[in-house]
């Protein structure tokens, strides 16, 4: 009688999970499309078939960065599929092989090194958060693959296994500091959430007023997930700053905005300029506490190019017309088209070949005209400064005109020797 | 240790051991350097196992914050590689943390020997204080338990906010050799991995024989009625405080041997997060028996990795779904399972072995 139970017991398991397994293929498949059904075979069969080109797309699908990542991850099936359906690349189709990061660093060490080593892919597009480059970085170099990096970040890296198709810093907060002290006042607080990328701009930053004749008078880090910005505020109104220079992430975005709005603070009394908040945050923390506030990026879904029409159009048409479009979302867009120039170019997708094909490689970007740096594997891009708008998109007030060249390391600042490698 | 007799079901088990034994020192042969890169890190994780079991399993003490000693082992080794990395000099990150000199606590961990015995000595030294501070004052079960995890806050908090030093978030990556050995060469890779598997018997032994000794069988009691034994005479607090000792010294050598097979090591590792998932490996496992905890380290991180890579948008649904079977169809865990089903064919009371008292 109790085994029977017992095996009752096993069976309907077996039909649970029977059932679940089924929900997460289906689910897969909805989100993203029929072609990530694929790899899971093509990775079983080992070496590629014929006609086919693996390629990996390594980001977190889930854990706290997978909100802003899993966008990322859409923007690059998209563009795969449509390179695809204009006949692919060298003749074969691209077919994407699709890990999860799990926001945790070593996992995305261990998935690079499965995808390069086990998958054979021919490149990977991953990361977001500094920490997962750097974990993915001593793999790429040791086993000589190619990772595509779309986010800005802090710059001060140029590994010669990674491409970044975000902004270092003197494509996003050097000219931004630049215009706020031109245009908004001397007096700078500096805001960051505790981690490496706030740090180190900040220390960026903070040289740059010294230079170009700004003044600190405070600086804040909270650590990640921080609510309580109370005491802050208080501090800052104390302090009085022209400029609050915001490089929080995440949720504390929201907490802040919102009690700066509480506390009667609003864009018109004070700046603030962030460089973590794009169209998809603004979403998450609300049009009626941001409005006004400014943010540099690369991108807006606003930005007028040809290339960008087409870009939201499709986004929206595919992932359904509530999604916006963001610069890391077209700078992952971006990563893919290139790498496929490139591989069309160099006539292979052999690592050293398409890393020689892709020096000062040109393309039209959504966000402009984008060039490959072939020294630093940085790319040339637009800065621009936009504002909050009721709708939920930015206005640009200023952008630089023509692309500006990356300079990860700051070499063409005098100010900056401090902070480069003394290597 | 006393000697018991050589019934036919123990030589079995031996046979059994050897046999484990013998298919992990071997198994460089039959998978892929990638794959022996994954096994390597489980077993390393199946090393912390071991050393949580034998104070949750078998003394009755709850320890969420294992992650902290596992990953001041792991950031003594990390040390001494970046040292190595960069031959001496500040590390890449306190370049751009704005430090230009080599702190001097960082100076020693250029010798390996010294950063090997601060693996071990680091953790097991901040076990000792923290468990004179608790177990001699009788904070024990949920209470030292939220102790353990507001020191996990404590030192992530720590780490990251000490960037200059530490590399914040980052955590210290970007090694190149082993006593001159390059990290990257299968070679190395293989010699590192018979040395974990080394490790793991090593200690697997070594916590066979605390746990069969007279020692062993006090913190059993201890486990089982706290107050009993302080009334024969005992004072648990030594007792307590010797083996999680021990416990965190084990956790500081699997961080060590993790750090060189993975590459990296930040303060998410050794968050509230990672601390829980362990003692979920030993749960599900089984605790209470050391075999138990290692396969269930193994078993956990290998499902982990096979159902992500299977699911990457739903493995978290698998891992639940495997949660929720052991806990109520396996209450002793994996291990468990043999007297279980020996259990339901004869119909009898279960036997008194394994965890009779849970702790929590």
């Amino acid at each position: 009688m109790e085994r029977r139970l017992f095996y009752q017991y096993c069976l309907l398991l077996i039909a649970v999970s029977l059932v679940l397994a089924g929900c997460g293929g289906n689910n897969k498949a909805a989100s993203t499309n029929e072609a990530t059904n694929a790899p899971t075979e093509a990775a079983n069969s080992g070496t590629s078939a014929e006609g086919e080109i693996k390629v990996g797309i390594l980001h977190s699908q889930s854990g706290t960065m997978a909100i802003s990542e899993v966008s990322v991850i859409d923007a690059e099936l998209m563009a795969i599929e449509e390179i695809n359906a204009a006949g692919g690349v060298l003749g074969k189709k691209i077919v994407p092989v699709l890990e999860d990061g799990a926001s945790d660093w070593p996992t995305f060490a261990e998935k690079a090194r499965k995808l390069i080593s086990e998958d054979k892919v021919a490149t990977v597009f991953g990361g977001w958060t500094s920490a997962s480059r750097k974990a993915m970085k001593p793999v790429f170099e040791e086993l000589n693959g190619l990772l595509w990096y779309p986010v800005q970040y802090e710059g001060l890296e140029a590994s010669p296994n990674i491409f970044y198709t975000g902004a270092t810093t003197n494509q996003q907060i050097v000219p931004s500091v630049s215009w706020l002290l031109e245009n908004r006042g001397k007096k700078f607080y500096l805001l960051g959430s505790d981690y490496v990328f706030p740090r180190t701009a900040n220390l960026i930053i903070k040289e740059q007023l010294k230079a170009e004749g700004g003044d600190l008078v405070g600086e804040e880090y909270t650590p990640l997930g921080h609510t309580d910005y109370s005491t802050i505020i208080s501090k800052i109104k104390e302090a009085k700053p022209d400029v609050v220079y915001n490089t929080l992430n995440g949720d504390s975005n929201v907490a802040f905005f919102k009690q700066l709005k509480d506390a009667g603070i609003t864009a018109q009394d004070m700046t603030t300029l962030s460089v973590s908040v794009a169209e998809e945050e603004i979403r998450g923390i609300g049009v009626d506490v941001l409005e006004g506030h400014l943010a540099a990026w690369n991108y807006y879904q606003t930005t007028d190019t040809p290339a960008n029409k087409t870009f939201v159009e499709n986004y929206k048409k595919k992932y359904g017309d509530d999604r916006v479009t963001a610069d890391p979302i077209e700078a992952g867009y971006t990563a893919v088209y290139l790498w496929a120039a490139a591989v069309e170019k160099a006539g292979s997708t052999d690592v050293a070949k398409v890393k020689e094909a892709a020096k000062e490689l040109e393309w039209d970007a959504p966000g402009g005209k984008v060039k490959i740096d072939g020294e630093t594997q940085h790319i040339y891009k637009t800065v621009r400064i936009g504002e909050v708008q009721a709708d939920g998109q930015f206005k640009e007030l200023w952008n630089s005109g023509e692309a500006v060249m990356p300079d990860p390391y700051l070499k063409g600042y005098d100010w900056a020797a401090s902070i480069q490698p003394t290597e | 240790m006393q000697l018991k007799p050589f019934t036919t079901q123990r030589i079995w088990i031996l046979i059994g051991y050897a046999a484990a034994a013998a298919a992990l020192f071997s198994a460089p042969l039959f998978v892929s350097d990638f794959r022996l890169n994954l096994l390597a890190k489980f077993l390393a994780f199946a090393i912390v196992a071991l050393g949580l079991d034998l104070i949750w399993g078998y003394t009755g003490i709850l320890s969420l914050g294992h992650g902290i000693f596992f990953g001041l082992g792991a950031y003594a080794m990390a040390m001494y590689l970046k040292l190595e990395a960069s031959g001496g000099r500040p590390p890449d990150f306190m370049g751009w943390s704005g430090l230009k000199e080599l702190p001097l606590f960082w100076k020693p961990f250029e010798y390996f020997g010294f950063a090997v015995a601060m693996g071990i000595i680091i953790p097991a030294l901040l076990a000792l204080v923290l468990g004179y501070f608790t177990f001699r004052n009788r904070i024990r079960g949920v209470y030292f338990t939220i102790l353990t995890q507001a020191i996990v806050i404590i030192t992530t908090t720590l780490l990251i906010g000490q960037q200059a030093y530490t590399g914040g978030t980052n955590g210290v990556t970007g090694y190149s050799t082993l006593l001159g050995f390059p990290l990257a060469s299968p070679d190395t890779k293989r010699v590192l991995y018979w040395v974990t598997v080394a490790a793991l018997i090593g200690i697997f032994v070594f916590c066979r024989f605390v746990i069969g000794s007279r020692f062993g069988k006090v913190l059993r009691a201890i486990r089982d009625g706290e107050n009993r034994i302080r009334f024969i005479g005992y004072n648990p607090a030594v007792y307590q405080m010797v083996i999680f000792t021990i416990s965190a010294g084990i956790a500081g050598i699997a961080g060590m041997l993790f750090v060189l097979h993975v590459g990296i090591i930040s303060p998410s590792m050794l968050g509230i997060v990672p601390s829980i998932e362990m003692v979920l490996w030993v749960a599900i496992g089984g605790r209470g028996t050391l075999i138990g905890a290692a396969l269930g380290a193994i078993l956990m991180n290998w499902a982990k990795s096979e159902f992500s890579t299977a699911y990457p948008e739903g493995w978290l649904f698998f891992m639940g779904l495997l949660f929720v079977v052991v806990v109520v169809f396996m209450p002793k865990g994996v291990a468990g399972l043999v007297s279980q089903l020996k259990v339901r064919k004869k119909r009898r009371e279960p036997k008194n072995e394994g965890v009779r008292n849970p702790a929590v």
